[in-house]
Formats: C-alpha cells, sequence, structure tokens
C-alpha cells in the first residue's frame, strides 16, 4: 500500500536509524496508538454508521440491514457481508477501479473477526425460512490513508454494528412486511483487530503510511473480550519465528482493550 | 484606474483586483479592462504592478532551481525522477557523472530506484519537462536524513529576506538542512531531538507564512523548544 | 464529518403528506422553506490531508467529499494532451450513501454525472498551463439527499482552489424545479422525486456564464427564463459561502482582522522570476 510502489532508500535508513535507539519517527513508543477517535451514528441514511480517526488515517463504516435470500445450506439464517473501499481520494498512488488485493485483504480478516466471534445473531435476522433473509452490509470506506486500515476499520465497524438497528418485518400468510419500527441488532461480542508490524528486529503497534512502507511482514491478531484469538492474518513476504509470534500476540493483546473501549463509547 | 482591495487583502480566483492599466505580476491575468486574481492569496499592490502572493500552489519547475526528487524510473539511459510538478524530471548520464562517458555504466550503481537526490534544473526542454543535472557543490545523492514536505509557496518564507530564516534555524539547531524550490526540505541532525525541533519550526512556518513579525516569533518559538529539551 | 463533533441539526424532515398544507399566505414548501430559500450549507476546505486539494460540503442532508491531484503526470500517458491538462472528474457514491444500500460499482448515472461535472468545471480552469498533464477531482458523496450533482461541482470548485490550480473563476451550482406549479430553487430528495421539473445550473460568478445547464420535465419558455434567473441568484448565494470557506482556513476573513500596516516588513529572499502576464 505505498505511495508509489517505490520505496525510499532513505525513508527505510532513517526509519531504522531511529528505530534502534528505541523510538519512532512521531516520537511514540513501540507499543504506543496514535490518538484515536470514533463517533457513531453520523449517517441518516444507514442504519449503523461510525467514523474513525486513527491518526491521520480516516475512515466511514456504514452498516446498511436489506434483505434477500439466504444461502441454500444456511436457509434460516441471516447473511452479512463485509466490503473495504480504498477510495481515490484517501492517497495520490490510488486510483479508481474495482477492489486490489489489499482491499479486499482488509475487508476479509476484518469480516472474519465479525463471524468468528459469532457476534450477530444471525438466526435473528430470518424472516420467512428459506426465503427472506435480512442482509447486513458492512462498508468500510476509507478516507485518508496513513497506515493501519485494518485496526481503524475494525474498530469501525465494531462501533457502527453497536449503534445499528434494524427494521422489523411482519410476516402475514406468507408475506413480509416492514412493521416500520426498528429494533438494535444484536451484538454477542465486541472482537477488536490490533495488528503488529515488524522492521529489522523491531516489533511495533499502529503503524503509519511510512513504516508500513518499509515493513517486513505484519501479524493481525483479533481478541474478543475475554482475551480469546479470534482470528489472525499474516501478510507481507518475510518469516516470523515463533517467539516474534508471541510477543506480537501480547503486545496487540495488551492494546484491545482500551480499543474496544473507545469503539463501545465508554 | 482602481484597486479594488486592499494591500495583503485576501482574493480569490474571479476577484477583480484591479481596474485599469497596470503590469499583471503573479497569478493576475487580464481581460480587457479587468485583472483578475487566478489564486487564492494575498493582493500587493505597488505603483507599477499587482500580483497575487498565493497561499497555496504547486510546484512549477524553474531553470535554476535547486530541487529534491526522488528516482521513480530508469528508461534508455536516462533517469526520471519524481519532483512533484506537472510531469516528472529526466536526467541524462552526462548530466550524473563528471567523468568521460563509457557506454557500459550500470546506471543502478549511480542512482538507484528509490533513491533521493538534490539536483538543479539546468533546462526545461520543449515540452516543459525540467531537466536535471547533480554535477555542482551540494548536488548529489542523499545517504542521511530525511525529507519533509511543505507548499512550495511558502519555501520563499522559509529562506527568509538573504536567508535570515534559514540560516538562523540552521545555526540554533545544528542541523544540516537543504531547501528545495520544490517544497521538499532534507534535514539531518546531530540527534533526533534537534531534527525534531526544525520539523516544529518548519510546521509552524507554514502555518503562519502569511503574517508578520515571523522570524522573531519563531525565534522565540526555537528559544522555547530548546530550553524544554534542557 | 469534521473534526469537530457535529451536532448540526438538519432542517430537511421526512415532509408531512398534508394536502391542505398550503393555505398559508407565503407558500412554503414540504420541509418549511421559501421558493428560493436554500438548505443549510456549510462548506469547508482543506480537510483531507492527502490530497493536492480538498472540500467538504453539507448541502440539506447531503455529505460530500472531494478531494483533487495534480496538476500531477498522466497516467497513462497516451491520454494525455500535448497543450493543455487533462480534467478528470469522477463521481462515486458510498454503497451507504442511499436507501436501500447501492452497488459500489460505478453506475450509468455516476458516468454521466462525471461527465458533467467535468463540462462544468472546464471553463474555470487554465488548462493550457499545464500540457501532458492531469489534474484529478475525485468526489465520494457519503450521504445523498437530492441535488449531489450541484452540490459535488461546489466542493470540486472550492477543492481546486485550495489545490492551488489558477482559475479564472469560481464555479457556483444550484437547481431549480417544480411543484404544484410553482418554481423552487434547491431540491431536495422529496422534491426532486416528486417534482414536475428539475434544472441543475452551473455558474461562474465573476465572468457571468453559465457553465452547466440539464433540465428534464415540463416548463414553458417564460417559466425556463425565470428559473434560469433564480438558479443564477442561487449560484450568487452558494458563492457567498464557498468564498469564506476559503478563506475561513487562513482566518483572515474580516478587515479589521488584517494585519497592521507597517506591511510589509520581511519580503521573500527571491523576488518571483515567473511573470504571469495576460494570456
Amino acid at each position: 500500500m505505498s505511495k508509489n510502489n517505490i520505496v525510499s532508500h532513505l525513508k527505510q535508513k532513517k526509519i531504522s536509524e531511529v528505530l534502534s535507539t528505541g523510538k519512532r519517527m512521531d516520537g511514540r513508543g513501540f507499543g504506543d496508538f496514535r490518538e484515536l477517535t470514533i463517533k457513531r451514528n453520523i449517517l441518516f441514511k444507514s442504519e449503523g454508521s461510525a467514523e474513525v480517526w486513527l491518526g491521520k488515517s480516516h475512515v466511514m463504516v456504514g452498516v446498511k440491514v436489506g434483505t434477500g435470500t439466504p444461502f441454500e445450506d444456511t436457509p434460516d439464517e441471516g447473511v452479512l457481508m463485509t466490503n473495504a473501499e480504498f477510495t481515490p481520494i484517501a492517497n495520490a498512488a490510488w486510483e479508481p477501479g474495482p477492489p486490489n488485493e489489499a482491499s479486499i485483504e482488509l475487508a476479509r480478516v476484518v469480516d472474519r473477526g465479525i463471524r468468528s466471534a459469532e457476534i450477530l445473531d444471525t438466526a435473528s435476522l430470518c424472516i420467512i425460512s428459506g426465503k427472506l433473509v435480512q442482509i447486513v452490509f458492512v462498508d468500510l470506506y476509507v478516507l485518508n490513508y496513513d497506515g493501519n486500515l485494518i485496526d481503524a476499520c475494525s474498530a469501525g465497524a465494531i462501533a457502527a454494528l453497536m449503534g445499528a438497528k434494524k427494521p422489523v418485518y411482519s410476516v402475514v400468510e406468507k408475506e413480509a412486511k416492514p412493521t416500520g419500527e426498528k429494533v438494535p441488532l444484536t451484538i454477542r461480542k465486541k472482537p477488536i483487530a490490533v495488528s503488529v508490524i515488524k522492521i529489522g528486529d523491531n516489533l511495533i503497534i499502529d503503524p503509519t503510511a511510512d513504516e508500513e512502507d518499509v515493513m517486513d511482514c505484519r501479524l493481525t491478531v483479533t481478541f474478543d473480550e475475554e482475551g480469546n484469538i479470534c482470528t489472525m492474518q499474516k501478510s507481507g513476504s518475510v518469516g516470523l519465528t515463533v517467539d516474534e509470534i508471541k510477543k506480537c500476540i501480547n503486545m496487540a493483546q495488551e492494546k484491545a482493550p482500551e480499543i474496544r473501549a473507545k469503539a463501545i463509547g465508554d | 484606474m482602481s484597486a479594488n482591495f486592499q494591500d495583503r487583502d485576501l482574493v480569490i480566483p474571479g476577484d477583480v483586483v484591479f481596474e485599469g492599466r497596470i503590469r499583471t505580476g503573479e497569478n493576475t491575468y487580464r481581460q480587457q479592462d479587468q485583472v483578475y486574481a487566478t489564486r487564492l492569496g494575498l493582493v500587493n499592490y505597488s505603483p507599477d504592478n499587482v500580483n497575487v502572493v498565493a497561499l497555496s500552489a504547486g510546484y512549477t519547475p524553474l531553470v535554476g532551481d535547486v530541487v529534491i526528487g526522488e528516482v521513480v524510473d530508469i528508461d534508455l539511459g536516462e533517469w526520471k525522477i519524481g519532483i512533484g510538478a506537472q510531469t516528472e524530471a529526466v536526467m541524462g548520464i552526462p548530466d550524473a557523472v563528471d567523468r568521460p562517458f563509457r557506454t557500459d555504466y550500470i546506471m543502478t550503481r549511480i542512482l538507484d530506484i528509490g533513491d533521493t537526490l538534490v539536483a538543479k534544473i539546468v533546462d526545461l526542454d520543449r515540452r516543459r519537462t525540467p531537466i536535471l543535472s547533480i554535477l555542482g557543490p551540494g548536488l548529489g545523492k542523499v545517504y542521511d536524513g530525511f525529507i519533509m514536505r511543505i507548499t512550495p509557496s511558502k519555501i520563499p518564507r522559509l529562506i527568509g529576506k538573504k536567508g535570515s530564516m534559514i540560516n538562523m534555524i540552521i545555526r540554533e539547531t545544528g542541523c544540516r538542512i537543504v531547501i528545495g524550490q520544490n517544497g521538499r526540505i532534507l534535514i539531518s541532525g546531530p540527534n533526533r531531538e534537534r531534527e525534531e525541533m526544525v520539523v516544529k519550526v518548519v510546521t509552524k512556518i507554514e502555518l503562519e507564512a502569511h503574517t508578520s513579525g515571523l522570524t522573531n516569533r519563531t525565534q522565540e518559538y526555537l528559544r522555547q523548544l530548546k530550553e524544554r529539551s534542557q | 464529518m469534521s473534526k469537530k463533533p457535529t451536532t448540526k441539526k438538519t432542517t430537511a424532515r421526512k415532509p408531512v403528506r398534508s394536502k391542505k398544507s398550503q393555505k398559508v399566505i407565503s407558500w412554503k414548501r414540504a420541509d418549511g422553506r421559501l421558493f428560493d430559500e436554500l438548505r443549510p450549507l456549510k462548506i469547508e476546505s482543506g480537510v483531507l490531508p492527502n490530497a493536492d486539494g480538498s472540500a467538504y460540503i453539507e448541502m440539506g442532508r447531503n455529505k460530500i467529499l472531494c478531494g483533487v491531484f495534480g496538476p500531477r503526470e498522466m497516467h497513462p500517458k497516451h491520454q494525455a494532451k500535448p497543450n493543455e491538462a487533462v480534467l478528470r472528474c469522477r463521481y462515486h457514491m458510498a454503497p451507504f450513501s442511499v436507501d436501500p444500500r447501492r452497488s459500489p460499482a460505478p453506475s450509468r448515472r455516476d458516468q454521466e454525472i462525471s461527465m458533467v461535472m467535468r463540462s462544468a468545471l472546464e471553463p474555470a480552469v487554465f488548462l493550457e498551463r499545464y500540457p501532458r498533464a492531469s489534474i484529478d477531482v475525485y468526489i465520494e458523496v457519503l450521504e445523498a439527499d437530492g441535488g449531489t450533482r450541484c452540490a459535488s461541482i461546489n466542493a470540486a470548485a472550492v477543492a481546486l482552489v485550495d489545490a492551488g490550480i489558477p482559475m479564472k473563476d469560481l464555479v457556483a451550482a444550484c437547481a431549480v424545479g417544480k411543484i404544484e406549479d410553482k418554481l423552487i430553487v434547491d431540491l431536495g430528495d422529496y422534491e426532486d422525486k416528486k417534482g414536475q421539473s428539475d434544472m441543475p445550473v452551473a455558474y461562474m460568478p465573476k465572468l457571468n456564464k453559465v457553465t452547466l445547464l440539464q433540465m428534464d420535465g415540463n416548463m414553458s419558455a417564460e417559466e425556463n427564463e425565470k428559473a434560469l434567473n433564480l438558479a443564477i441568484e442561487g449560484c450568487k448565494k452558494v458563492y457567498e459561502v464557498q468564498r469564506e470557506a476559503l478563506k475561513k482556513k487562513y482566518g483572515i476573513d474580516q478587515p479589521q482582522d488584517r494585519p497592521p500596516k507597517e506591511f510589509p516588513p520581511e519580503e521573500p529572499a527571491e523576488e518571483p522570476q515567473n511573470e504571469e502576464g495576460p494570456e
């Protein structure tokens, strides 16, 4: 996700130099998050929404609840669909077009976090078994890119879902009609993703765009409230030792509660 | 003949800054009797000229400018260098190497994709592509430090009258600072703290470039930063 | 959508379908506005850190972001023009911006609006200054409530100025329509759908030229002329808000806020070498 797909050698050198003194370019510690602000329910036309600022990364998450046919193998269950959009306003090097692998990875990692934790009570989204169910769309809209979109989007998705409402349907003689009433979505758990990247021998949290440009690899871990791991995703072309993986998980686990607190609005 | 604004007023494109005969300077254009601003900025009236000092503008390459850029491509004996202008700049081997030209020069050994350099614009070709050279004092590949970006139109303010502002910053922080007219600044200091001071000061100058008394305020600000670090 | 908490209440709520609502002496629209009243309008410039220029607009319940990049090297190169820059506009809507959710893929309507935006903005930009370059204007509609093409043009004009692209004038846009045989300015979504006519207009206020004109519906020639004049008046009102948005970023807005008279104390080191004289 670098600006020109060309990594500046000078930048690489400088970042490594500064990391070797135990600091980062913006003065943070290795385990520090940037300022995180989350606002909920800011869009009128969405059933749920959240706006996230993580440093200069800026993401808008919209939750829409529509209807459709269920999947054949789960006739009594509603459907969850997560989509990510890397808009061209977010970064000079991003061109308009169909989703690229980074945006697909982002959508799928956030999706797995929501799905694995089984946060949505999909049975409660069924209207007519085998025919009509509610579909929850989570759209992750990136408005400005400065690194760590996965964490920002995951927190935003939880915030948006927490505040989302779904239309109530009444079924009369096999015909379903909306009653006009709206009730909150049942959200059972609040999984939060925290990513750790590796630059040389250093493991650091909440990378900026510059740090992501020079990273060797990334490990994203999603935790639920009990500290259980729901999903993991490693990306990047350099390997991690088992020891490094353990360290990453510890670093991420430490941060998950405070991110969750911001997402659910304490 | 009339000046429609007062000196240093903020104007936007389309504002009629002058009516009548006068020499039109930067960021203005004339249509018949009226002179319009073409950019957002502060209008400047002098006895024989009206111009607008733009608050926000991209970089327009000029011959003689020192710029800081990055190699983005290598093609047919030429490096293509991104300098943040409307087109990429180019540089041929004779402008990079002082010695007699050898046809088997491996270009990536001189400058590779991803390398940063300080160069001078020696020409604009007939398609307005900037032609660069790194032959000359203070020019060449950059090995140390980092690049900070500011709006190109604020660069003169950062330099100051006869270099007064930038020399003061260099003196007070002990950092090596190279300014590119294309809005890029190379900073390399004795330690990270000093480098961060430069970043803070330059950020402040960029925000307040259009105000008065800036050199004094900047000096005072620097003094406070140094005190805090002691 | 901004860094400060927004507690903005909008006045455009879902209208009450009262058949006898028009008995008052000054006729009011479904949302309580007078025929020539614009919806609440707010514009902010310089809101996107990575864009060269940007603007955010709230026009009624529309929430639209615009990012401008350029002038920059054109890709793909074979589409570049030898004598001037190419202005590329892309109008795009977020899936959650409308009800029901729409696909993120560009629709034909998106492409049409992208094209008319370009026609509306091109006359105001000095494209000839940047041969072979591209100037990219990207619109993202976060929430739509009628009149998004006008709102997009309004944001784009501010974003172009914010990017420092030389322009001949700003471009302001406003739509006029007809409902219950009365001409109205700045249609909301409801009026858009139920009205008899819709005429979006974009206008360069200082040069007094119309750069966008579309219309559908049913109007007599006389109504049409009235509508155009009404639209231009609406554009002029929008223009004032655009001007304020640009000035606000620099904190200089009133004459009394002007810096004191000992100016100019510090001149830039180099005199500008580039005299941009008359074309």
